[in-house]
């Protein structure tokens, strides 16, 4: 019993250091767009395109566009990062959110473009690129972090959204749970992240 | 404008996840628009992507990724695209309709082709691709709108006038949102006609974010 405690305590530190460092390179990022939208510096831009890059071309990957098209909307979406420092506001937000947001609304906009290929898929043929690895990678220590000390359950709703792209609807089929069950975990997921956030700063 | 009804946090997060379909998040994009205290709550919603971000395993860039951005950054923005904003934020302050919405229509709610549809009650189909529908209504004094099922999540922003329903009272700006197990039957309760956009996904058919955008328009 008492390992058990002890064990579950060298978690949640290891887990805490992980987070504080992602505190730290968050903070530290910012400050690099925020210098970069000053000064035009190439540099910069140079190693926020080695921190950032990879990292969009992943998430975009996942949404489930192939990987040449997520290396081009990824180099469209680190231009408009060039473009748009200047409306950076590091009071409002984080370099990794702001990014995030621009290549999301990159990614949708190729995805609607790229429908018309997406049409002749029958209607019963399963997806053609299954990434049902949800669950193996929420265990990931990375994501661990990321995802606070939420719950397996809320944590999970909130990948399949954020990172599968999946409506509330597609949520709830997949998981065999109600719509309502869906936004109620997003919710709480979203309350306790909140609460976490506040804590932290 | 004093905006009384906002989102559910979990359409914001659907929003910030960029899982709506095109006409929920065009809806969503004009109430915020409006909305300081939904963009605030966005902010929030946001920021949950932008941690996932930071945590994803990294894919590698094509060898000659940077120098192929570095050989465009100095070229100016094409012209196309700022002509294009800035057209739509003229269609927005001539219009007096939200951003997302105004460069969607490209006209005022006045000079849209309405097509009646019942008594006091007419419709503009936006036709957008994906699941479910997104319609602007357009009802008249006194007349109530029959209760329409589906499956799903139906959001509804008001644009002109106002309507009362189990509710509460509803003005410009403000958005209902729910599940359509909400039953409700609005009412347009003044003498000024009732304009409001309506934004519905529907029962999925494919999985995945690619497949939602690609599903054929349906119809409402």
């Amino acid at each position: 019993m008492q390992e058990d405690d002890s064990e579950g305590k060298n978690v949640s530190a290891a887990a805490d250091l992980t987070r504080d460092r992602q505190k730290r390179e968050r903070e530290t990022w910012t400050k690099v767009l925020a210098s970069l939208a000053e000064t035009r510096d190439k540099r910069l831009f140079a190693e926020l395109f080695s921190h950032f890059g990879p990292r969009i071309k992943a998430y975009i990957i996942r949404l489930g566009l192939p990987a040449a098209s997520a290396e081009e909307v990824t180099q469209e979406a680190m231009l408009s990062v060039w473009r748009k420092a200047h409306m950076f506001n590091a009071s409002k937000a984080s370099a990794s959110t702001w990014i995030y947001t621009l290549a999301r609304n990159l990614c949708i906009d190729r995805m609607r473009k790229e429908k018309a290929v997406e049409y002749e898929l029958p209607e019963d043929e399963v997806d053609p690129s299954p990434r049902h690895l949800g669950e193996h990678a929420i265990l990931e220590q990375r994501m661990k972090a990321a995802l606070g000390t939420l719950p397996e359950a809320q944590a999970q709703v909130l990948f399949l959204s954020y990172y599968e792209g999946k409506s509330h609807s597609e949520i709830a089929e997949q998981l065999g749970i109600p719509l309502g069950s869906v936004k109620s975990r997003l919710r709480l997921a979203f309350d306790k992240l909140k609460t976490h956030w506040e804590a932290q700063s | 404008m004093k905006i009384r009804h906002h989102f559910d946090d979990a359409t914001l997060m659907a929003y910030s996840s960029g899982s709506l379909p095109q006409g929920m998040a065009v809806l969503v994009g004009s109430h915020l628009h409006w909305c300081d205290e939904c963009r605030e709550r966005v902010s929030q919603t946001d920021r949950i992507g932008g941690d996932l971000l930071e945590a994803i395993e990294p894919v590698a860039m094509e060898p000659d990724a940077l120098a192929s951005i570095m050989a465009l950054i100095d070229q100016p923005e094409p012209e196309q695209k700022l002509r294009s904003l800035s057209s739509d934020r003229l269609d927005s302050a001539r219009t007096g309709l939200p951003l997302p919405l105004a460069s969607m229509l490209g006209s005022s709610l006045d000079e849209l082709d309405w097509r009646r549809i019942g008594y006091g009650v007419q419709q503009y189909d936006l036709k957008l691709d994906g699941p479910g529908a997104t319609r602007l209504l357009r009802i008249a004094p006194g007349v109530s709108v029959p209760h329409h099922t589906h499956r799903g999540n139906e959001l509804t922003l008001i644009l002109r006038g106002s309507y009362s329903d189990e509710l509460g009272r509803f003005c410009v700006g403000d958005v209902a949102d729910v599940d359509t197990e909400v039953k409700h039957q609005p009412i347009v309760d003044t003498d000024e006609e009732c304009i409001c956009l309506i934004a519905t996904d529907a029962p999925l058919k494919f999985t995945g974010l690619m497949g939602r955008l690609a599903q054929p328009f349906i119809g409402l």
